[in-house]
């Protein structure tokens, strides 16, 4: 028996009142699996990261994370979110608390940690993306590559059984990526189940197990790095990637 | 008898001053009664407004808008007026401080929804999400990330507003309150001299200029963010 996907989505629908974003997609992630999703800008990226969390409510489909059913309404989607961390373009870290005010906020309202306890674990979550000296920094004092690593920490912290990731770079200045990424690659090492929006093909190459391209609210077509960046079978992931790689 | 003599005693006169001394100063215990009551009941009215207004009930938010206006269109003494000689008819008969009191926190927390709202819905909708795909329920995330930032932005127009309306304790007048104005007027027409007003005014910069220095120490804290 093949082992259950950690998320398993399927014909996922989004409408936005009469724009059809996601038009019927299937995404499984098997587990320690990183999943790469690029596409046109448009194409439903985001929406779809955003379904599998519920920060966006599907239209019809279903998605499974984690064996637990996301759209039944019985299920405790704040539990549930717990174990699904999610990075964002904008690192949103809250400004008014410290780095370890950050991280620890989830651990102590919602996995309901004792204050030390959840300082121990936010410690550990800042040293593990190379931050435990910024604890007691405020996100206006750090720069923006340490606050997209705070931002993860913060979601490391509640020991998510998957992460998402929209494009956790593409607001940094191009010398502060590559600490993120670095981040980002140990975290695979470690064995994280990842689901990564992004443009940094460099990264999807050595770190990416799949490659999945989407456009116009489907996807298109997927494959391990190498196959859909060299040998595209379908016309649009073929200008698609002619188009990045002229960049 | 010089013109400055005749001003002084005028204005200034020392014997009328210490006969009324103790019922400008029950006015200022009255005043400052009232100010504290309007400001903790309206500021503590405005909030729950505005957060019950984020819950986003579409006829709930209706009314809500509809009460704010209602109070931020009357002139607060309307209000006062309507209340004292009003409500008798309805069988309820509230004294001149208590129809005051609710008047102004009404006023109070009509203005001060507004603002709050305002610092709520300026909060960056990336916040709520980011603290929502941890787990944190709305509520949890409006009390521990989008309300104290919001708060922060509130503050300057929040003083200056609070400073405003309750310095409207004087029309407690108008309905027999003896707050300090209500007192220095009183005091005047039994001594006929303006010297319990020299005396009413006074009590006013003693009690509102160190509250006006305050709200710009805190305005001036809080305006540059971050
Ligand atoms: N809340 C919303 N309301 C209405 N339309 C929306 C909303 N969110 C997204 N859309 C629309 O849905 C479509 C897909 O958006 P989405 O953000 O998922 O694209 P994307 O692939 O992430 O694009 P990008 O690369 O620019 O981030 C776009 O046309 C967008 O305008
Ligand atoms: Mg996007």
């Amino acid at each position: 028996m093949k082992p259950q996907p950690i998320v398993d989505a399927r014909a996922v629908h989004k409408h936005f009142g009469a724009l059809h974003v996601l038009k019927g997609v299937d995404l499984k992630v098997a587990e320690r699996e990183l999943v790469f999703v690029i596409g046109p800008s448009g194409s439903g990226k985001s929406t779809l990261l955003r379904c599998l969390n519920r920060l966006e409510e599907p239209s019809s489909g279903s998605i499974v994370v984690d064996g637990i059913d996301m759209l039944d309404p019985r299920t405790d989607i704040n539990h549930a979110r717990q174990r699904i961390g999610m990075v964002f373009q904008s690192f949103n870290l809250y400004p008014h608390m410290t780095a370890l005010g950050n991280v620890t906020l989830a651990l102590r309202k919602v996995a309901g940690k004792s204050r030390a306890e959840a300082d121990r674990l936010g410690r550990a979550a800042l040293e593990r993306v190379g931050l435990a000296d910024r604890a007691d920094h405020t996100p206006g004092q750090l720069s923006g590559g340490q606050q997209q690593r705070v931002a993860i920490a913060r979601s490391i912290a509640l020991e998510p059984r998957v992460m998402l990731f929209d494009e956790p770079t593409s607001a940094l200045d191009p010398e502060l990526v590559g600490s993120v990424l670095e981040v980002m690659r140990s975290l695979r090492e470690s064995g994280m189940t990842m689901v990564v929006v992004s443009h940094e093909m460099g990264f999807a190459r050595n770190a990416a197990d799949r490659v999945v391209f989407m456009d116009d609210g489907l996807i298109v077509e997927q494959g391990p790095p190498a196959a859909i960046f060299e040998t595209p079978t379908q016309d649009r992931t073929r200008a698609f990637i002619g188009q990045i790689q002229r960049h | 008898m010089t013109t400055w003599d005749r001003f002084v005693d005028t204005f200034f006169n020392g014997k009328v001053m210490l006969k009324y001394l103790p019922d400008i100063l029950w006015g200022v215990v009255v005043t400052i009664e009232l100010a504290v009551l309007i400001v903790l009941s309206g500021l503590a009215a405005g909030l729950a407004l505005a957060l019950l207004r984020s819950l986003a009930i579409r006829p709930l938010n209706w009314l809500i808008i509809f009460i704010v206006d209602l109070f931020r269109s009357l002139p607060p003494l309307v209000i006062i007026v309507l209340m004292y000689f009003g409500l008798p008819y309805a069988e309820v008969s509230p004294s001149g401080f208590v129809s005051t009191w609710l008047s102004l926190a009404f006023v109070l927390m009509a203005f001060s929804e507004e603002i709050f709202w305002a610092g709520i819905t300026s909060v960056h909708k990336g916040q709520w999400e980011a603290s929502r795909s941890t787990g944190l329920s709305f509520g949890q995330t409006l009390m521990n990330v989008v309300l104290p930032q919001a708060l922060r932005l509130t503050i300057p127009p929040l003083t200056n507003r609070t400073i405003a309306i309750t310095k409207g304790t004087a029309l407690g007048t108008v309905v027999a309150v003896s707050e300090i104005l209500g007192a220095a007027s009183s005091a005047m027409s039994n001594s006929y001299n303006p010297s319990p007003l020299m005396m009413g005014a006074a009590a006013y910069l003693v009690l509102f200029l160190p509250v006006v220095i305050l709200a710009r120490r805190l305005e001036r804290r809080f305006a540059w963010k971050k």
